[in-house]
């Protein structure tokens, strides 16, 4: 068995590395994209998945990360230049770290936010958690537009430096993943999918729900705010549209597809969402079929999405793995 | 502030809690049948408005599109049931969430596609963007017709549920659909009555909106929806009267906090959600008082 798990990590820091030093820039540039979406959709899924608490607040958190990594790799120089619309605030200027400090920063700003959050929100279930965590994250994008002196508005951040390579994303993806599944097989994890299954049983076995679920939620942000670091440094600019629901949705996607609760199908669905995204890139775009030409149409590759989240959970609920991990195939063949 | 500025703002607010009222009243009764915020409503919504420019921009008379507005948007809601909830009725809720998100996702990105992003103009007709000077006030027609409109919808909302056959079995629904189906009674059917209802209300709430804020484009269906529905756990989801004084008060706090503090305006879109995490603290009943588990409109 360990020998499965070791074999597969080896192979995938060979491939980061290979593709690092090999792949052209498109193919590296996707592989970026699964690698970050990935960490977010693996983060999205310890709260959905296996906690199951249906949340849609990951834009929110992700958006914090993007902001704070970017204010803090920052230099002030071009802080003072690009904030058109007000001076920025003292804090924002001294705010000043190398990209992992950032990073870390990030992650624990959405963690802190995440546990103030926790306190309104886990006061209701079910719907109610998916439609206040919702308007969180469409509180945060508010509050991007009109706080001017911390995030320049609407205009957003612009040259961010440009540190996050394939290294950066691949092996953060790496360790979120290692991470997710110990906490998983933790007497946490178990106490999360105790909550899950029977919220009122977990309570009367002595599980203190409220706090497995915060700590399921908190750790949940912590990864989504590195994750919206490094898409901030991959990007270089970041403005508060990007961080629509939009975002959410994508997310939403890989889980169900991958798999509610299972962590290596949420990784292949990360593979394949953004690489069906880009595949079906030509669905936007003019199309000639049989001399008529359709004209340009943004937007087609999202109504084939949503189509396939509905037939998903119409006719295979479970996703490709269901809530199993790769390795337990394996194990079952054995 | 003078009076007459107080009195602007009082009328705009109720004509804002109007609309927020109307399609807050859709969210009530399905989540008070089905236990399930319908989180495709506000596309519904949207459906509606789009439906009604579309037919009134080619020539059809206001009238005739607003009746095609509305019975496009009850065939909407009721496809919407049949295709995404109906098949999931046993299913865990996280199954229905889901699926009820990537249907608003669908219709929101379908319009998308069919008619562009662009923001378009709603021309609606001279005797409703009229305007009115009575001493001093400004009051333009919309703002007297949508009020009186709402209220006669809500009292045959109120007649329906309450004194009609029909009403009776979405009310004994609301309580035990099993026992409910043992009776003789079509549960699909009477879902389905829910549906075109709540639809109906919220196409029409949509062509208001689309009347005083002469502008509509896909995405309308989002902020105005999760208002509403803010509006009707404010006032006590489950209750139609509670989905009213919700919608109201939703529309007035919106009005004069950003014409007495304009500073704040920026952050109108957000006060239905700081509403929404207070009344969740504070009172997670709602103004109305009703249980959650066991709402009775």
């Amino acid at each position: 068995m360990k020998i499965v798990k070791l074999s597969i990590l080896v192979i995938t820091i060979l491939f980061i590395w290979f593709a690092q030093n090999h792949f052209d820039p498109y193919a590296v540039s996707i592989l970026n994209n699964i690698a970050i979406f990935a960490i977010l959709a693996l983060s999205y899924n310890l709260i959905n998945g296996v906690a199951g608490q249906f949340s849609l607040e990951p834009n929110g958190f992700v958006a914090i990360g993007a902001y704070v990594a970017a204010l803090f790799t920052l230099p002030s120089a071009t802080k003072l230049d690009m904030f058109a619309l007000e001076d920025p605030a003292p804090l924002v200027l001294a705010m000043h770290a190398s990209f992992l400090p950032a990073l870390i920063m990030s992650g624990v700003v959405a963690a802190v936010l995440a546990f103030i959050l926790s306190i309104p929100v886990f006061r209701v279930r079910g719907d109610y958690l998916a439609i206040v965590t919702l308007g969180f994250g469409f509180i945060i994008r508010i509050f991007a537009m009109n706080s001017p002196t911390y995030t320049n508005g609407a205009l957003g951040l612009n040259d961010i430096p440009s540190t996050a390579n394939l290294y950066w994303t691949g092996f953060i993806m790496v360790i979120t993943f290692i991470v997710m599944l110990n906490v998983i097989y933790s007497k946490y994890g178990r106490a999360m999918k105790a909550v899950r299954d029977d919220e009122d049983a977990a309570t009367a076995m002595g599980i203190n729900t409220f706090w497995i679920k915060t700590y399921a939620f908190m750790t949940s942000a912590f990864f989504e705010g590195v994750g919206g670091g490094l898409m901030a440094s991959m990007l270089t600019t970041i403005a508060p549209d990007q961080f629509s629901f939009l975002l959410t949705f994508q997310l939403l996607i890989i889980i169900v597809l991958g798999g509610l609760g299972s962590m290596s199908g949420t990784v292949i669905g990360a593979v394949l969402v953004m690489g069906g995204t880009e595949w079906l890139r030509f669905l936007d775009q003019n199309m000639d079929i049989f001399g008529y030409n359709t004209g340009a149409h943004p937007g087609l590759r999202m109504v084939v999405f949503s189509i396939l989240l509905v037939v998903m959970m119409l006719f295979a609920r479970r996703g490709i793995m269901g809530n199993k991990e790769l390795t337990d195939i394996f194990r079952r063949g054995k | 502030m003078d009076i007459l500025t107080f009195m602007q703002q009082m009328i705009n607010g109720i004509s804002l809690g109007s609309m927020y009222a109307l399609i807050a009243i859709g969210y009530t009764l399905v989540y008070g049948v089905l236990r399930l915020i319908n989180f495709a409503h506000g596309d519904i919504m949207m459906v509606g408005a789009f439906v009604a420019y579309i037919a009134h921009s080619s020539g059809v008379p206001f009238e005739l599109a607003v009746i095609l507005a509305i019975v496009s948007a009850m065939i909407t809601g009721i496809l919407t049931d049949k295709i995404a909830y109906k098949p999931l009725r046993d299913a865990p809720k996280i199954s229905l969430l889901i699926t009820a998100i990537g249907i608003s996702f669908f219709l929101e990105n379908l319009f998308n596609v069919l008619f562009g992003g662009v923001p378009r103009a709603f021309a609606a007709p001279d005797y409703l963007t009229s305007i009115i000077h009575f001493k001093g006030i400004v009051i333009p027609m919309t703002v007297i017709i949508i009020p009186v409109v709402t209220l006669v919808l809500l009292f045959i909302t109120l007649w329906i549920l309450n004194k009609t056959k029909y009403g009776m079995a979405i009310r004994s629904l609301a309580f035990d659909i099993p026992t409910v189906k043992l009776m003789g009674i079509n549960a699909d059917f009477i879902i389905m009555l829910v549906f075109a209802m709540g639809s109906a209300l919220a196409a029409i709430g949509g062509i208001f909106y689309a009347v005083s804020y002469p502008s509509i484009d896909p995405l309308m269906g989002i902020i105005v929806g999760l208002k509403a529905f803010a509006a009707a756990v404010l006032g006590g989801i489950g209750s139609v009267a509670g989905a009213v004084i919700g919608g109201f008060i939703l529309g007035f706090t919106e009005i004069v906090v950003v014409a007495f503090m304009p500073e704040l305006g920026g952050y109108k879109d957000a006060f239905a959600f700081i509403f929404l995490i207070l009344v969740l603290l504070f009172r997670p009943t709602g103004i109305m008082g009703q249980d959650l588990e066991r709402s009775r409109f």
